[in-house]
């Protein structure tokens, strides 16, 4: 693997750019791995980089049914945050928003990570106090979050529509969040796990387990049989299925969420800025294009395509709050198959089955928690025991009870 | 946009209606001897069906009955539906 530098761009310059080396190897799979990871998304490729780079794991593999960063990593509108309601997620996605601001170093790739600002709006009363509560408490987390009036949200936003339908009241904003580049995170970790020595198997579908005595032995897979000695799921909207093989039943609802862009126009939109009330979101890509979403599809679903009045909802919404959004045509709509837990936050670590783990319940928000999830994952799995910021999001939670509900306070965001 | 065929009120476009989850969870019998696990099992485990579902949908701005839909999750098809403890039809 070549270093990426202002110097390498220079010498390669001189051979035409036809002689970089590729960004990860292909290999043929080996028979056995010490940790197999099943799905090469953000997740997975995070958790086998931290494995080989920093718990000493070398012997791992990533299997991928079909090319990585595909799956929801690759589908995605880039939103990064920390400002979760609950302490657990507040320690949990600071701890990724960190890894964030780094990530471009760490990985010698630029993820294009753009601290642009999270500004939320709210378009009541009602929602105004409970914004009150929900900012303070990210504030006693110890996280960045600021209430604004409407003049002060105008600052960011100049084209909004203060006096929509459901007139704007006040926000909040983390001036820390962002977005960066959901490819370049996919990819820069897929480099710098090939580089430590892991294999990445694309085209290798699994299509079952050998299992004895609640361990699983090895998977079957569209390239054969690979035998390891600890395995993880991070699959996404298809944990369930792959949860199966290994006889084990999960809280996880699979639903499809939508993403959608419109035409590229000249920078106008400097901020990621979204309604829980009227159920929009929306930020502006490095290309122009405007991108958007809003309520997922609320039924069971592993098509990776969604309805049109969920598209006209969040439309709807858009051009109430952007009026001058309204003239631009959609150019793309696609979704992802997303992992849902019950109370809608992750869970992480280990299972009833011996040797496996998961990674799951990232639903509609977990690529943010890229970096942390591959981070905590790696140091469960090396060590076989929670990584103390993955404690609360363990699988015993919907049996003890402690659930941690961010579906109910924090609404819409992503 | 689905188009659900309400038992009661013939097809209408998804909209009229909300989705109420899989219909097989059967509210246990003996709540009072259920432990954690059983529990949680009732209240949040799903099969999370890839392929052909049972459920139940409510036709919120119709009629407000809630009734049994067969729908393929993969392709969306919807394959029938059916009042609440008829056994088909
Ligand atoms: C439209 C949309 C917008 C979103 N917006 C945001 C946002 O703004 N901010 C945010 O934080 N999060 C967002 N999310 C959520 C985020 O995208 C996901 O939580 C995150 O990408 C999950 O990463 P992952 O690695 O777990 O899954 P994925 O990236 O989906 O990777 C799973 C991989 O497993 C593979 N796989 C599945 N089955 C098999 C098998 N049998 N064998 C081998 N491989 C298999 C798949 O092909 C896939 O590549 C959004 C999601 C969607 C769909
Ligand atoms: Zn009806």
């Amino acid at each position: 693997m070549s270093h990426y530098s202002a110097l390498s761009i220079l010498r390669n310059a001189f051979s035409g750019h036809r002689n970089w080396t590729r960004a990860w190897q292909d290999p043929e799979p080996k028979k056995h791995y010490d940790v197999v990871i099943v799905g090469a998304g953000g997740h997975g490729l995070a958790t086998a980089y931290y494995l080989a780079r920093y718990q000493g794991v070398k012997n791992v593999a990533v299997l991928e049914k079909d090319y990585l960063g595909g799956g929801n990593s690759g589908r995605n509108t880039q939103v990064c945050r920390s400002n979760y309601f609950y302490p657990q997620s507040g320690a949990f996605y600071e701890h990724s928003l960190q890894l964030f601001e780094d990530l471009g170093q760490e990985l010698n790739f630029n993820v294009m990570f753009s601290q642009r600002g999270v500004l939320s709006v709210c378009n009541s009363m009602h929602e105004l106090e409970i914004y009150r509560r929900w900012a303070n408490a990210i504030r006693m987390n110890g996280i960045d979050s600021e209430m604004l009036d409407r003049g002060e949200i105008r600052k960011y936003a100049p084209h909004i529509n203060l006096d929509c339908r459901f007139p704007i009241r006040g926000g909040f904003i983390q001036k820390r969040g962002g977005m960066s580049r959901h490819d370049a995170v996919a990819w820069g970790y897929a480099r710098q796990a090939s580089a430590a020595g892991v294999d990445i198997i694309q085209q290798c579908e699994v299509t079952g387990m050998v299992t004895s005595d609640s361990r699983i032995e090895s998977l079957q897979t569209r390239k054969g049989d690979i035998s390891g000695d600890r395995f993880a799921l991070c699959v996404a909207g298809h944990t369930s299925q792959l949860a199966d093989m290994a006889g084990l039943r999960l809280p996880i609802t699979s639903i499809a969420l939508q993403g959608m862009v419109t035409e590229p126009v000249q920078p106008i939109f400097d901020t990621v800025m979204m309604s829980a009330q009227i159920h929009t979101y929306v930020s502006q890509s490095d290309r122009g294009e405007l991108v958007t979403g809003g309520g997922a599809d609320l039924y069971n679903s592993y098509a990776q395509r969604g309805s049109l009045d969920t598209q006209q909802h969040n439309f709807a919404a858009l051009v109430e709050l952007m009026p001058i959004f309204s003239r631009l045509r959609m150019m793309r709509v696609w979704a992802g198959v997303c992992d849902m837990a019950y109370d809608v936050s992750p869970i992480v670590g280990k299972t009833p089955v011996e040797n496996l783990y998961i990674s799951t319940g990232w639903g509609t928000g977990g690529y943010k928690a890229i970096p942390a999830g591959g981070d905590c994952l790696a140091y469960t799995m090396a060590n076989d025991r929670p990584h103390e910021l993955l404690r609360p999001f363990q699988l015993d939670r919907f049996s003890s009870g402690r659930l941690i509900d961010e579906g109910a306070a924090s609404g819409v965001a992503h | 946009m689905l188009r659900i065929p309400c038992p009661y009120c013939g097809i209408r476009d998804q909209d009229e209606f909300r989705f109420g989850g899989e219909s097989r969870a059967r509210r246990p019998e003996n709540p009072d001897q259920l432990s954690d696990e059983e529990w949680a099992e009732y209240l949040f485990y799903r099969d999370n069906v890839k392929g052909r579902h049972e459920e139940l949908w409510v036709h919120s701005y119709g009629c407000r009955q809630w009734f049994n839909v067969t729908r393929d999750t993969c392709t969306h098809e919807i394959v029938g539906s059916r009042r609440i403890g008829s056994v088909n039809g």
